[in-house]
């Protein structure tokens, strides 16, 4: 955030040689950090989103992301690092939802509804914390939309260990949460702690949200956490490889959202999303050609094949 | 990511017909006397029951009589009132790895994306904590298994055709019978199944039911289902609990569901009919319950 003033007066020129461009764009060590942070988050955001869109709790992840602005908020009023604010906020909201009881099917719209409250509550907390420290104005844009320019090395590691230890959590998780995902009462029965998994799986949400929240600004999580795994879930209904996409898309919209920003005016949050945005249409339309295709082409031979 | 060794008790079954021996004598499910009290309400009491191996019972009813409940209390999710419960020579809940458990009336979400074949995979090892290495396939005997249990018990139910497709997309039909393939996958002694057949068309019902009568026939597993209509199932049926208001009855079906026991349980004249193909109808009798009238051929009164 400081240390950019030359930079937004002359823009760097695209040389249609990518060896040359990405030689000249890593030449600035704050740009290896934002690709190194954003490959991190993309990865993580990747991941969780993926069960965040299967378990359908997107709105809870929104939530969560809107909470970490008043947890930088009040990081920066009380003079500690930002990131402090993130995860704390982030952390302490997944457990304000978890605590919602989920009563199956019928209980969702209230849940919904307070999971709503959170929100609120938080966003007015952040303007509060804001107003409260008058010369943070300047950093709201940034806070809302995001920027890669000046993340730190140190950021850097934070998130990368933070991202680690996540990402453990969840391979540990994996397969018990796919199960009590899709099928709660049968994965009850066979063993599996759902209501704890629950909790662990808003928890590390809350984590992942912190950490996208720091790339994208808490207004435009959802270009990371929730794209990439929808447009995976557009393309296969295999939870390995849809894994695997989502984390492909998430590092392919954030790389070229780096880029794009770095080489235009205009801030990387508008891109990322533009981006994300733009795969996800394509997926949809892909797969609804794909599904006019199948039908038009052995209509009779599959007829036959699918009576029960 | 390290595996929890804590695991490995869930081997995957060797064959899904290995089950056939069971403790000698012992009945899978068997209640004594036992009674359930629900909201301290008691649904039923005094309910006896003893389903040998290789048995399909139906546990019959009108609605809100109890018979998921019943479920339930096999399962161990349910505490009983009174009474004992043993299943598989165990307390309900200790058996859970050697039981089959299908709830009722799950409408699979169509925009689930997850394929068929994977929810039975769920059956299968999805409780287990951590992930499997992603080795390939000929390095790991134990993945093998795993694939070739799965191919097995899919084309056991009938299902290799569309396993492989979205199961929001399959037709309930399909997606009862994936589901039965995951219930089925771990080789279990005993399946539950809660009112089956209840989302699916006639012909469907058929298919399902048949299905059920020839994995407890041929593959030797007991099934205790909650039913709504006893016609489908009629043909393979050796047992039924029949509950009512007024008590419940156990025994072969021609000996329970007749005009004398029903009467008896519901506490008013009620006729069972058997039509021309042997089709069983229920009808409340003298004054005229609801209408006065039979039910059509649903075995039910309300």
């Amino acid at each position: 955030m400081v240390t950019t003033m030359s930079l937004t007066d002359t823009y760097p020129v695209w040389s249609w040689n990518p060896v040359t461009d990405l030689r000249a764009m890593w030449a600035f060590p704050f740009m290896v950090n934002a690709f190194r942070a954003g490959t991190v988050v993309a990865v993580l955001a990747g991941v969780i989103g993926w069960y965040m869109v299967l378990r359908r709790q997107s709105f809870a992840g929104h939530t969560l992301a809107q909470v970490s602005f008043p947890g930088a908020a009040c990081a920066t009023l009380l003079g500690i690092a930002p990131v402090v604010g993130y995860f704390a906020f982030c952390v302490g909201a997944a457990l304000v939802i978890a605590a919602i009881p989920r009563a199956g099917q019928s209980g969702s719209g209230q849940e919904a509804a307070l999971t709503g409250t959170v929100q609120a509550f938080g966003l007015a907390c952040g303007f509060l914390f804001v107003a409260l420290y008058k010369g943070f104005l300047g950093g709201i844009n940034s806070l809302l939309f995001g920027s890669f320019l000046g993340i730190t090395a140190t950021q850097v590691t934070v998130l990368a260990a933070v991202a680690a230890a996540t990402l453990a959590m969840l391979a540990v998780i994996a397969r018990p949460l796919l199960f009590a995902s899709v099928d709660p009462d049968v994965a009850a029965v066979r063993g599996v702690p759902v209501r704890v998994l629950s909790v662990a799986f808003l928890v590390l949400l809350g984590t992942a949200t912190a950490a996208t929240s720091q790339i994208t600004g808490t207004l435009l999580v959802f270009a990371l956490l929730v794209m990439p795994a929808a447009t995976a879930q557009q393309l296969t209904a295999r939870p390995a490889v849809g894994l695997a996409v989502s984390v492909l898309v998430g590092l392919a919209v954030t790389w070229t959202g780096l880029i794009a920003a770095y080489y235009s005016p205009y801030p990387i949050g508008f891109f990322v999303t533009t981006f994300a945005l733009g795969v996800y249409v394509f997926a949809r339309l892909a797969r609804v050609l794909a599904q006019v295709l199948a039908r038009r082409a052995p209509a009779s031979a599959r007829l036959s094949g699918s009576a029960v | 990511m390290a595996r929890i060794p804590e695991v490995a008790r869930h081997r995957v079954p060797p064959q899904a017909t290995t089950t056939g021996h069971r403790e000698g004598g012992e009945g899978v499910v068997s209640l004594r006397r036992a009674a359930v009290r629900v909201g301290g309400r008691t649904l039923w009491s005094g309910v006896d029951l003893e389903v040998g191996a290789g048995e399909f019972t139906a546990v019959l009813g009108p609605n809100g009589v109890g018979k998921s409940t019943l479920i339930k209390v096999v399962l161990g999710i349910l505490p009983t009132a009174a009474g004992e419960v043993r299943v598989l020579g165990e307390a309900p809940g200790r058996a859970g790895h050697r039981i089959g458990y299908l709830p009722q009336r799950r409408n699979v979400d169509p925009s689930l994306r997850i394929r068929g074949i994977d929810v039975v995979r769920m059956g299968l090892d999805g409780d287990r904590w951590g992930v499997p290495l992603p080795l390939p396939l000929r390095f790991s005997a134990r993945r093998r298994a795993a694939r070739d249990r799965i191919a097995e018990v899919i084309e056991l139910v009938g299902a290799s055709a569309y396993a492989r497709r979205p199961l929001g997309e399959c037709s309930g039909g399909q997606q009862q019978r994936l589901l039965i393939a995951q219930a089925l996958v771990r080789g279990p002694e005993l399946l539950l199944l809660d009112e089956p057949l209840d989302s699916l068309d006639l012909s469907h019902q058929g298919g399902v039911a048949a299905l059920l009568g020839r994995i407890c026939r041929a593959e030797g597993v007991s099934v205790v289902m909650v039913a709504h209509d006893v016609n489908p199932i009629l043909p393979w049926l050796d047992r039924v609990l029949y509950l009512a208001e007024g008590g419940a009855a156990a025994g072969p079906p021609q000996q329970v569901i007749t005009t004398r026991t029903l009467s008896r349980l519901y506490g008013a004249p009620v006729e069972v009919l058997r039509a021309g193909d042997g089709r069983l109808v229920v009808v409340g009798g003298g004054h005229g319950t609801e209408g006065g009238g039979g039910h059509g051929h649903h075995h039910e009164l309300d």
